[in-house]
Formats: structure tokens, C-alpha cells, sequence
């Protein structure tokens, strides 16, 4: 087990004080001049050496990312953005981050914004976290008070300024040009890449955005050293992470383990164990909704990290752990994940457009078993059709827990088409 | 704007002095000549003014104030869900409906709230008290079911719950946000078994 002093976030509960004198007792904002004192190149290269990957669910390497940033500004400033769109069914980590531990948020912006050499940062905050907002409003203006922000930021000689954003409903303005467009005043319909965002991002400036966990957790791996961060986790997927454990376990929460945990280890330690026992485990999705789910006999050894998931055709994603017993209908839960696909599709690319609705039509008849079973396989065909073939990741998303459901789950598919040709007449 | 057919809004809007200089100090956020940043706060604000929908006069006036075309702002208004383009009632309940929920009871929310209240998905309450939508993950999946009314969440919800919550708001009580169960946060039931020191929650 993880112990607290290696958590980063101490407040992850809410059972402290979440404003600037809880936070400072916790250690935030604990001499931050001298971590800026070092320079931007000593900080990226810190972060690259901790070879922190990104929390948002792509895992990219944030120091790499970071080194992507202008070093010479061409005349446009540059900026930072935080997503905090956090919106992945199942997840529900930086929610607790904006809440109870604003400031270790903040303190992350003005460290990495400072890294880029940016000139100020927005942090993008679902519109449906109004309590959340207005706790990081409030602590933004806790720490413009104290001169942490602002003119001189920290005592360090560079101006920084943060602002908050609030969205107002729209699932999509996580991925992160659709996030910039939002925030340029527009639907959030997401960009071509190339240009990538460290190129022609917000206002066609230099942009690099990140996740809320990412940016929190940067101040304490500069504290500590990567060398620490090191030491927690496993090779390449390294450091502590918040996962989200919700469904049919005993305690649902929330809790802040190392990288690499076992699956089985997290639901029985944190969550209480799976509704009915281990042995009630029918699958899980273990990296919020996006990603394919997997049967019981994989979660038995799966380690939680981007490798080991990746391994069994499966992410990380925003770890945000799904589980479901062997009450559950299948069927039906991926059913409400298209639902939701469709329901979030910017309407932008054809395939997704028509797809994320088409997908869902079929799976509602899967559910009721009223299809025929080579339908299976042209749903399958269909995935793969969409997926890949849209300007941003949502087409993926929603093709992946169809492919996860055909894939470990076909025979349940087919039962169900067979017990509806059985059913007795009456029942039409 | 189809959906929004008859527009039974007022004829003219503007913000009162409150709002107005909300609505600048929200502009002055954004770079000289990038005040379309602020489309989704003010469209808030003119919501909030408005009793909780968004009158047609409403998104005009928005659109003078950024020097946006009318028509770049009806499209924010429309492609955003929290944006209601017709009245909604006092008190709108917004029942979170994916899987995450669904797996501990949405569904069951949903059969309490239509029966409570009487009225179905995107209806208002003949007094005007209640209004009922879906919506999708709302964020707090540890905390599930949850139903976001207004502002503020109620988590870890059962038709009993719910059912009392919905007595108290007619009431006029104010009722607790956050999980109905008592538990601290996101923290397993019982409380938690980590960050337990008299340092950690300091």
C-alpha cells in the first residue's frame, strides 16, 4: 500500500481545509520561488526524467510534450490550458482535485506555465462543477491576494496570470482542440492536427493543455525529485495515480494508489471487494468508458497501468475502474456507453456522426436479442469502419467497448439473439 | 433553433446593473479582441436572469454585447447542453443516466421522479416547480446514483432519498447538497482507510 506521505494529494476527501492556509499546511505553495529559480529547462527536464505520462487518458510523456513549447517567442505569446473537462463516464478524479486541493492545482499551473513560458493559463472547467468552480475561483483569488499569482508570482519576477473557464455541458471539449475552439467562443468541434496545438493553438498562439492531475502533480515530483517518482510504480508507467472505482463494489471511492497496482488488489483493499464476492465478478472497465472491457479471468492478475493494459488490448485511460457483476447485462451497459457516443458526437465527421447513432439502434436490438447473428459481425465491421476514420479520438471511443463486448462476450450476444427467436409467441 | 419553435420569450432583454458588471469583469479575462471567449459565461449569466431558460431576445443581447453575429450564438446555444431553450422549471432535475449510474440505480430514479411528480422527460410540473431531463456522466461515478438539480449534486441517491429530497425542495427547505448517505466526499462508506493521519487531512 501506498503510504501518505507519498500521496500527493492530502486532501483528496475533503476532510481539511481546501483554501490557502489548509493548502499550505499540506505543503502547497511551500517556497515555490525556488523551484522557478531553477528555469524553465531544469523543470521540463525534471519532468522528463520522471518520466511522468499524462493523466488525461492518453499517457503521453508530459515532458516531452512540455519540450514541444517555443523556447523563443516569434512575437505571439504563448499559453497554457488545463482541461478540466473531466467528463469520462466512470471518472471522477479531478473533481476532488478542484474541490478540496485547488491550490495544488494552481501551483502545478504556474510551474509548468512558467516551464513553457507561457504567458498565462485558462483552465477549462466542466459547467456542470459550479461548487468546484467556485472553490478554484475562490482559491484563484486566495492566491492573487497573496501574491502567489499575478504580478511577480511567487517573488520569482515573472507575471503570471491563471483565469477560470467554465463549459457548459458538452463532452467533447475534453479532447483538446475541441477544448480550445470552446474556449475561443465557439462549438466545441475539434480541430485537424497538424497543426498541432504547441504550433497554432488557442487564439493561433503557442498552446500546450493538459489534464488537472498532471499539472497537480508536477510541484511535488520537482519537491521530492524524479528520483522518487520513480520509486513508485513500474518501469515507464511510474508515480501515483487517482483512480476512480465505481459500480457494483461494496464501498465505491475514490483513492490515490501507485502505478501498476493489481485490478484485484484495488477493488478489495479500497472498494470494499466486488458486490457478492470476487467469484461475482463478471467484467471491468478499467479505464473509464472509452476503453474495451475485460472478463474476469484478466482482471484476476491485470495490473493497473498504460502498458499492462495496452497488453490485453485494453488503457489506463483517466483509470477510472467500472465493475460490474454477474447481474449486470452486458449488453445493455455498452448499450448506454453508444448511447452516450451518440449523444456527445460533435456531428462533425460523417462516420462518427451517422455511426455513433447507427451503432446504438443495433446495440438496442442486441439487447433485446432482435437481430440475426452475422449482424454481429457486421456491428463489428462497422466499428472498425468508424474507428480511425474521424478527425478526433470520440469515433474510437466509441467503437472500442463494442469491439471489447464482441470480443471476450460473443457467445452472451448470441444466447440472447437465440432466446429471442425462441421466445414464445405469446410474447409478440 | 427548430426545438425552440414558438419562441414565447420576451421581446427585449438586457442585464441588470449586476450582471452587466459581472459580464465585464468575465470579458476582461480574455485578450483585446478575443471577447467571444466569454459567449458561455454570459449566456450563463443571461440564463441565470432569465428564470433558468435562454429567450431568443436573450442570445440577441449576448451577441451585441461580444460583437458576435446573432447566428454564432444561437449555434453555441444549441450545440451546449446546459443551455435550456425553453422554461424549465424552479427546481431542474437532471438525472444522470450512464452506465456508471445506471449500474446503481438510475433507472429506478427515474420510475420515482415520474411518479413523484408526475411528469416525463423534458416536461415542466403544472406549477412550475419541477422540470425532469437526462443527461449524461455527470462526474461523481464513486458517488453514483447522482441527480444534478440546479447547481449543486445530489450523490449516492435511492427513490426514498430522492423522494424526500423532492418534499424538501417543495417545502421551500434548503436541502444538503453532495452525498445523501453522509459520506465525506469520495471517501468508501464508513470513511477512509487512507489519509487517516492527524497531517494528511490538516
Amino acid at each position: 500500500m501506498l503510504r501518505d506521505e507519498d500521496r500527493i494529494f492530502r486532501n483528496l476527501y475533503g476532510a481539511g481545509d481546501w483554501r490557502l492556509a489548509g493548502a499550505r499546511s499540506r505543503g502547497a505553495w511551500d517556497d515555490t520561488k525556488s523551484l522557478l529559480d531553477r528555469g524553465p529547462d531544469a523543470i521540463v527536464d525534471e519532468i522528463k526524467k520522471s518520466d511522468l505520462r499524462g493523466r488525461g487518458g492518453a499517457g503521453f510523456p508530459t515532458g516531452l510534450k512540455w519540450s514541444f513549447m517555443p523556447k523563443q517567442s516569434d512575437g505571439r505569446p504563448s499559453y497554457l490550458v488545463v482541461n478540466a473537462d473531466e467528463s469520462e463516464p466512470g471518472t471522477c478524479k479531478d473533481r476532488d482535485i478542484l474541490r478540496y486541493d485547488p491550490h495544488v492545482l494552481l501551483e502545478g499551473c504556474l510551474v509548468a506555465g512558467f516551464a513553457m513560458r507561457t504567458r498565462a493559463c485558462y483552465i477549462y472547467i466542466r459547467g456542470e462543477f459550479f461548487n468546484e468552480a467556485s472553490n478554484l475561483q475562490q482559491a484563484i483569488d486566495e492566491a492573487y491576494a497573496a501574491g502567489l499569482l499575478g504580478k511577480n508570482a511567487c517573488g520569482s519576477g515573472y507575471d503570471y496570470d491563471v483565469y477560470l473557464h467554465r463549459g457548459a455541458g458538452a463532452y467533447i471539449c475534453g479532447e483538446e482542440t475541441a477544448l480550445l475552439e470552446s474556449l475561443e467562443g465557439k462549438k466545441g468541434q475539434p480541430r485537424l492536427k497538424p497543426p498541432f496545438p504547441a504550433a497554432v493553438g488557442l487564439y493561433g498562439c503557442p498552446t500546450t493543455v493538459n489534464n488537472v492531475e498532471t499539472i497537480a502533480v508536477a510541484p511535488t515530483i520537482l519537491r521530492r525529485g524524479a528520483d522518487w517518482w520513480l520509486k513508485i510504480g513500474r518501469p515507464k508507467n511510474t508515480g501515483t495515480k487517482i483512480f476512480c472505482i465505481s459500480g457494483h463494489v461494496n464501498k465505491p471511492c475514490n483513492v490515490e494508489e501507485a502505478m501498476g497496482i493489481p485490478l484485484k488488489e484495488l477493488i478489495e483493499t479500497y472498494a470494499g471487494g466486488v458486490r457478492g464476492g470476487w467469484d461475482n465478478l463478471l467484467a471491468v472497465i478499467p479505464g473509464g468508458s472509452s476503453v474495451p472491457m475485460l472478463p474476469r479471468s484478466i482482471c484476476d492478475t491485470i495490473l493497473m497501468d498504460f502498458d499492462s493494459l495496452r497488453e490485453v488490448k485494453s488503457g489506463l485511460g483517466t483509470a477510472a475502474v467500472i465493475v460490474m457483476d454477474k447481474s449486470t447485462d452486458l449488453i445493455a451497459a455498452i448499450a448506454r456507453l453508444s448511447h452516450f457516443y451518440m449523444h456527445e458526437s460533435c456531428g462533425q465527421c460523417t462516420p462518427c456522426r451517422e455511426g455513433t447513432g447507427w451503432m446504438w439502434r443495433v446495440m438496442e436490438r442486441m439487447v433485446k436479442g432482435n437481430a440475426t447473428i452475422p449482424e454481429i459481425d457486421v456491428l463489428e465491421e462497422v466499428t472498425r469502419e468508424v474507428e480511425g476514420h474521424t478527425i478526433c479520438a470520440l469515433g474510437d471511443a466509441a467503437a472500442w467497448p463494442i469491439q471489447g463486448l464482441i470480443r471476450h462476450f460473443r457467445p452472451e450476444l448470441e444466447r440472447r439473439i437465440e432466446a429471442y427467436r425462441q421466445r414464445p409467441q405469446a410474447a409478440e | 433553433m427548430s426545438s425552440n419553435a414558438p419562441d414565447t420569450g420576451p421581446e427585449s432583454f438586457a442585464f441588470d446593473a449586476a450582471n452587466a458588471e459581472r459580464a465585464k469583469k468575465i470579458m476582461a479575462r480574455y485578450p483585446q479582441g478575443r471577447q467571444a471567449s466569454a459567449v458561455l459565461a454570459l449566456l450563463d449569466l443571461a440564463q441565470r436572469q432569465s428564470g433558468g431558460w435562454l429567450p431568443r431576445a436573450a442570445m440577441d443581447h449576448v451577441a451585441k454585447i461580444l460583437d458576435m453575429a446573432p447566428i454564432r450564438v444561437y449555434e453555441v446555444a444549441t450545440f451546449y447542453t446546459m443551455f435550456n431553450l425553453k422554461p424549465v422549471g424552479k427546481f431542474h432535475l437532471q438525472l444522470c443516466r450512464t452506465t456508471p449510474c445506471w449500474l446503481r440505480g438510475s433507472d429506478a430514479l427515474k420510475q420515482a421522479c415520474e411518479k413523484k411528480l408526475g411528469i416525463g422527460l423534458k416536461q415542466v410540473t403544472p406549477d412550475g416547480l419541477f422540470s425532469m431531463v437526462e443527461v449524461e456522466c455527470l462526474g461523481a461515478c464513486v458517488n453514483a446514483p447522482v441527480i444534478q438539480i440546479n447547481d449543486d449534486f445530489y450523490e449516492d441517491l435511492d427513490p426514498q432519498r430522492l423522494e424526500a429530497l423532492l418534499d424538501a425542495l417543495a417545502r421551500g427547505e434548503t436541502a444538503k447538497i453532495g452525498s445523501q448517505t453522509g459520506r465525506q466526499g469520495s471517501a468508501p462508506e464508513g470513511g477512509p482507510q487512507v489519509l487517516t493521519g492527524a497531517k494528511a487531512g490538516a
